[in-house]
């Protein structure tokens, strides 16, 4: 089995999240990054579990400049044995879809993992979208999945509760929570993953369907009323009379 | 023309499709067009959308799309786009919403965002609309380029109103057949509302001590008629079932009232609730931050305050 894995990095979780050049772009000054949560506890330790008891290869890719190559270098250290970079700054998911499913046209895969969503666009887009571009099914926020011999069994979050279906290969899925568990990289790992190829390929042309113009922090929260223990049915009257919601 | 996808489950109407075809039908208004929506697999009453804004329901159904496929659906839908010369497309943003946003966008060549919460604007010629992004630290605007949008919308945004009567229904069937089998679908038990649909929310975190002390939260959500919630490391110990975690690595929610009880507000537990419309913070810890993300704050010990809070609650009721 071939099993690739989309990466992506996205700021650190307690990163302050600021804005330059009039509000139109993110300012990376000071932020750190990470590899993609989701990406990285699920998606990819799933690929590795199923490539430890099953045989076979997990390759990871990703869409950005050599800026990006310290966390794809975290993802060879947890296990991957290769990786792709695809050389360009990504503009937005369709842009990231489109590249990966030009690398994957010439070199197919049985599975293809990503993360539910990133954690600064909350997008949830590229999965179907690469789905799309190379015609394949696509399950979302896959809880669990087996492989059993060329189909997958694979059980997806549903409002309520969840589903189980089979799939022929190859399949596009994103991983969410229950799928796998976090791996923290060892030392071996992190000295091997120096030596594990890096494949860094050129994008191909694409022009963006839709594009941020500006972004806006939220406007910020009133004073907190703080309430008298002993009085929670003043808690529920302002609930009721004050903030309507009951 | 706005053409709106309105979900179903068990041939029911979810609330989010009455969010959806409302949303849809506002937005129509502003760009001075229609709005019609589609219904996809069996459907009770399907002309009822009209009262939510859909001037027409087209009404997809047969062995082609017998259950959810992101695929064959998405097919469906952009095929009814086209027929109807649809300009902007509206899904939910629930599971099946993410599964056909990206699709939809790469069939219809069209620009897509997913979980908008505002309603779009005309701006120089272009299709713009919001979402939140960076788990609700920051708020973003995109523009469209080119003629056709995609847009899925998150729950909540908006309030759908009944008026008007039902629509003329067209009905289409699809043959075919799904490369996904179907094996098993469990649903919760229960009448409370699944987590991002939830309007009401009860949440705890570490400061229950332990999953044998749930009790007065599930007695607080029944008595509200609300959803239970928790913090991650409670959902990661098992104290609580995976599907209640909420925060930056969970369900990200904008219920209309959001209690948290001995959640201390870690930053990436505020990132993925913070939109509520109403959050109450019960926390023993005055310096505790979630305090400074909250509308009301009770410092006190929340063994003692959220069965008051219940029987408050109660007597307001009766
Ligand atoms: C990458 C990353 C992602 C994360 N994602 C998430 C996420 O999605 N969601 C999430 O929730 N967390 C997330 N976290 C974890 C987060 O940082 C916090 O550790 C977590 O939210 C804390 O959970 P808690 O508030 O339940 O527990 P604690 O921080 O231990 O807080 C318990 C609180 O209960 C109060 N308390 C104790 N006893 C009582 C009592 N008797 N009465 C009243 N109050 C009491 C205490 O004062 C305290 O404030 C993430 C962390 C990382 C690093």
């Amino acid at each position: 089995m071939k099993y690739l894995v989309c990466i992506s990095k996205t700021p650190e979780t307690t990163a302050k999240i600021a804005f330059t050049n009039g509000d139109t772009q993110f300012d990376k000054n000071g932020v750190q990054f990470i590899l993609n949560p989701y990406d990285e506890w699920y998606a990819l330790v799933r690929a590795l579990e199923l490539k430890e008891a099953q045989g076979g290869t997990v390759t990871v890719i990703n869409v950005g400049t050599s800026e990006n190559d310290a966390v794809i270098r975290k993802a060879l250290a947890i296990g991957a044995d290769d990786a792709v970079r695809i050389d360009a700054d990504p503009t937005s998911a369709m842009f990231v879809a489109k590249q990966i499913s030009e690398y994957v046209k010439s070199n197919p895969f049985d599975v293809i993992f990503l993360g539910k969503e990133t954690i600064d666009y909350n997008g949830s887009e590229v999965g179907g979208m690469l789905a799309e571009y190379l015609d394949l099914p696509y399950v979302s926020y896959a809880m669990a999945l087996d492989i059993e011999g060329g189909s997958a069994k694979v059980t997806r979050d549903i409002e309520g509760g969840s589903e189980t279906s089979k799939i022929n290969l190859p399949v596009v899925v994103s991983a969410a929570k229950g799928m796998a568990e976090q791996r923290i990289p060892n030392m071996r790992g992190i000295m091997m993953a120096k030596r594990k190829p890096l494949n860094v390929v050129e994008a191909v042309a694409f022009s963006d369907k839709s594009k941020v113009v500006g972004y806006a922090l939220p406007t910020g929260k009133t004073e907190v009323k703080m309430i008298d223990p002993e009085n929670m049915d003043e808690l529920v009257r302002l609930l009721q009379e004050e903030a309507k919601v009951l | 023309m706005v053409l709106v996808y309105a979900e179903t489950q068990n041939g029911q109407f979810k609330k989010a499709a009455f969010e959806a075809v409302a949303y849809g039908k506002k937005s129509a208004d502003i760009l001075g067009t229609s709005c019609e929506a589609i219904v996809v697999g069996n459907a009770e009453n399907p002309g009822q959308l009209g009262q939510y804004g859909a001037a027409k329901v087209h009404h997809l159904n047969g062995s082609g799309v017998a259950h959810f496929d992101g695929k064959s659906y998405a097919s469906a839908i952009a095929g009814a786009a086209e027929r109807t010369n649809a300009k902007l497309v509206v899904v939910s943003h629930s599971s099946q919403g993410k599964t056909l946003v990206g699709r939809l966008a790469v069939k219809m060549d069209a620009g897509s965002v997913s979980g908008v919460n505002h309603l779009p604007e005309q701006k120089d010629g272009k299709l713009c609309v919001k979402k939140n992004v960076f788990s609700g630290k920051a708020i973003a605007e995109y523009a469209i380029e080119g003629d056709a949008a995609v847009f899925s919308l998150m729950g909540n945004t908006l309030k759908p109103e009944q008026s008007g009567s039902d629509a003329e229904v067209v009905n289409v069937t699809l043959d075919g057949s799904s490369e996904i089998e179907i094996l098993e679908v469990n649903l919760q038990q229960g009448d409370a509302a699944p987590l991002p649909e939830a309007e009401l929310v009860v949440s705890a975190g570490r400061g229950m001590k332990g999953p044998e002390n749930w009790e007065i939260i599930e007695e607080l959500a029944r008595t509200l008629g609300a959803t239970t919630a928790c913090s991650r490391p409670v959902a990661d110990t098992g104290w609580r079932p995976h599907h209640e975690h909420v925060g930056q690595t969970g369900v990200a929610i904008r219920p209309n009232l959001y209690i948290a009880a001995g959640i201390s507000g870690a930053i990436q537990h505020l990132a993925g609730v913070s939109s509520s419309k109403c959050i109450v913070v019960i926390n023993k810890d005055p310096e505790a931050p979630f305090f400074k993300a909250a509308d009301y704050g009770v410092c006190a010990d929340l063994f003692d305050v959220v069965p008051k809070l219940t029987e408050a609650i109660k007597k307001a009721k009766a």
